[in-house]
């Protein structure tokens, strides 16, 4: 695989290896909705949204849309076997209990200490935190996937968030199309790397330092 | 159909509750599960000033989005403007408040006023100045929370799948998400429903918000708009 591949889907499908059976696991918009294409059928997952679905299915086939049958976005998903509805409380109830085991988010800047960045750009974009912060405080594992670099090119792997903090020192996993991150307590370890990209590559284009794995896996899907 | 409580009623009747600068809630989430009905009625009386209170503003032409784009409103406490880029605007040009408070703290501030409790402790976004700015503070175990105020509103407004003549409420899907806690935290709650059911021909081990909560019912006379997917 050279340059042209779908890194998106490159991101997503790493991402679904964290995944283990009879998980509740929380998908972002963006690169995290991709997520569930790369699961095995036989995987028991319950997919839960912020406005009260546990146990969300695949979108619906055209003309088979339900208006009362929407995820959080707002599109039109199903409900798989043994999945519940429920009112938006007892949905955030589940997150900040701690029985959301993955939330995967996408976000603008992540610090090297796992500090998530994901709701506004002052001045350009204020949509509200919608429930980021309590999935980003709360839920068991935090993963963020997304491009290494902004548009402009800048990294968005930094030192310190320039942007208002969501949360602080929450984010447990990084995955971009050139890495893979753990946040350690003592700062970044990667621990995996997707051809065709090299680890001179990721250092330039990460703001931060981190450590480097003694045993790097190479990911060529 | 049988009205033995009153209930049952139009919504010519209902908008008589509304007036300039009250405080409205509502249910719903991105839409669904907005009132259409009462939310176009509302438009049509030409009710201004309004303090909306729920999840989000909708999409600019669905749900509360209408009310918010036609700047009725002067102020929003919701969680996220984000899927109306006319309710962002208008913050920017100062001609809209809003107040954002975390989606599930908001939620359980609402569901507070609505189980008669004044507030809630939280350690939601504690570092995050736009939200824990002038909160008090409350040490719990040795452990620091802020102190989120409930929220009630004048009138509260929901969309349910159907009702019953006390008022008991079944929801439809994910339509239920933010409607069985405005619904309890309106000082007159008006619920929307698709089907108005005789008594006793809903299951009572099914019902999600009892008549308790409910003042008035409404037909519903169905969603009008078109759906960001479709």
């Amino acid at each position: 695989m050279g340059l042209g591949v779908d890194y998106r889907n490159t991101i997503a499908r790493r991402a679904a290896e964290e995944i283990g059976n009879g998980m509740v696991v929380n998908l972002g918009i963006g690169i995290p909705s991709l997520v569930p294409n790369h699961l095995p059928n036989s995987m028991m997952v319950m997919f839960h949204a912020e406005n009260g679905i546990t146990g969300m299915g695949p979108s619906p086939e055209k003309g088979k849309e339900d208006e009362n049958l929407c995820n959080a976005g707002g599109f039109p998903v199903t409900l798989n076997q043994g999945g519940s509805y429920c009112d938006s409380a007892i949905a955030f109830g589940m997150i900040r209990r701690g029985r959301v085991d993955i939330t995967i988010l996408g976000s603008l800047q992540v610090s090297g200490h796992g500090d998530l960045a994901n709701w506004i750009v002052p001045g350009k974009k204020v949509p509200g935190m919608g429930g980021a912060m309590e999935l980003a405080q709360k839920a068991r594992k935090v993963i963020v996937l997304m491009n290494h670099c902004d548009k402009a090119g800048n990294p968005k792997i930094v030192t310190s968030c320039t942007l208002p903090l969501t949360s602080a020192a929450c984010v447990d996993m990084i995955i971009t199309e050139l890495a893979v991150f753990m946040v350690t307590s003592e700062g970044l370890l990667l621990t995996e790397l997707f051809s065709p990209y090299n680890l001179q590559e990721v250092i330039n284009k990460t703001e931060c330092e981190f450590t480097i794995s003694d045993d790097v896996r190479k990911i060529n899907y | 159909m049988d009205n033995p409580f009153g209930k049952i009623t139009t919504l010519e009747k209902v908008l008589e509750l509304f007036y300039n600068g009250m405080t409205v809630m509502f249910g719903g989430f991105g839409g669904v599960g907005s009132p259409p009905t009462l939310i176009d009625g509302i438009l049509e009386k030409g009710i201004r000033e309004i303090t909306l209170i729920g999840n989000d503003t909708g999409f600019p032409h669905i749900g509360i989005g209408k009310l918010v784009s036609q700047e009725r409103a002067i102020k929003v406490i919701a969680s996220h403007i984000g899927s109306n880029p006319i309710a962002g605007k208008l913050m920017h040009e100062g001609k809209l408040e809003v107040e954002f408070s975390p989606q599930g703290i908001l939620a359980e501030r609402i569901r507070a006023g609505g189980v008669g409790l004044p507030a809630i402790l939280t350690d939601i976004g504690m570092d995050n100045e736009l939200v824990s700015k002038n909160k008090p503070h409350f040490l719990l175990n040795g452990k620091d929370y802020l102190i989120e105020k409930a929220l009630t509103a004048e009138v509260s407004i929901v969309y349910a799948k159907k009702a019953d003549p006390y008022g008991n409420l079944i929801y439809d899907k994910s339509a239920r998400n933010t409607n069985p806690l405005v619904a309890m935290a309106g000082d007159i709650t008006i619920a929307e429903v698709e089907e108005i059911v005789p008594l006793g021909s809903l299951q009572p081990d099914e019902i999600i918000t009892p008549g308790v909560f409910v003042d008035h019912i409404i037909p519903s006379k169905g969603v009008n708009w078109k759906w960001a997917w479709e």
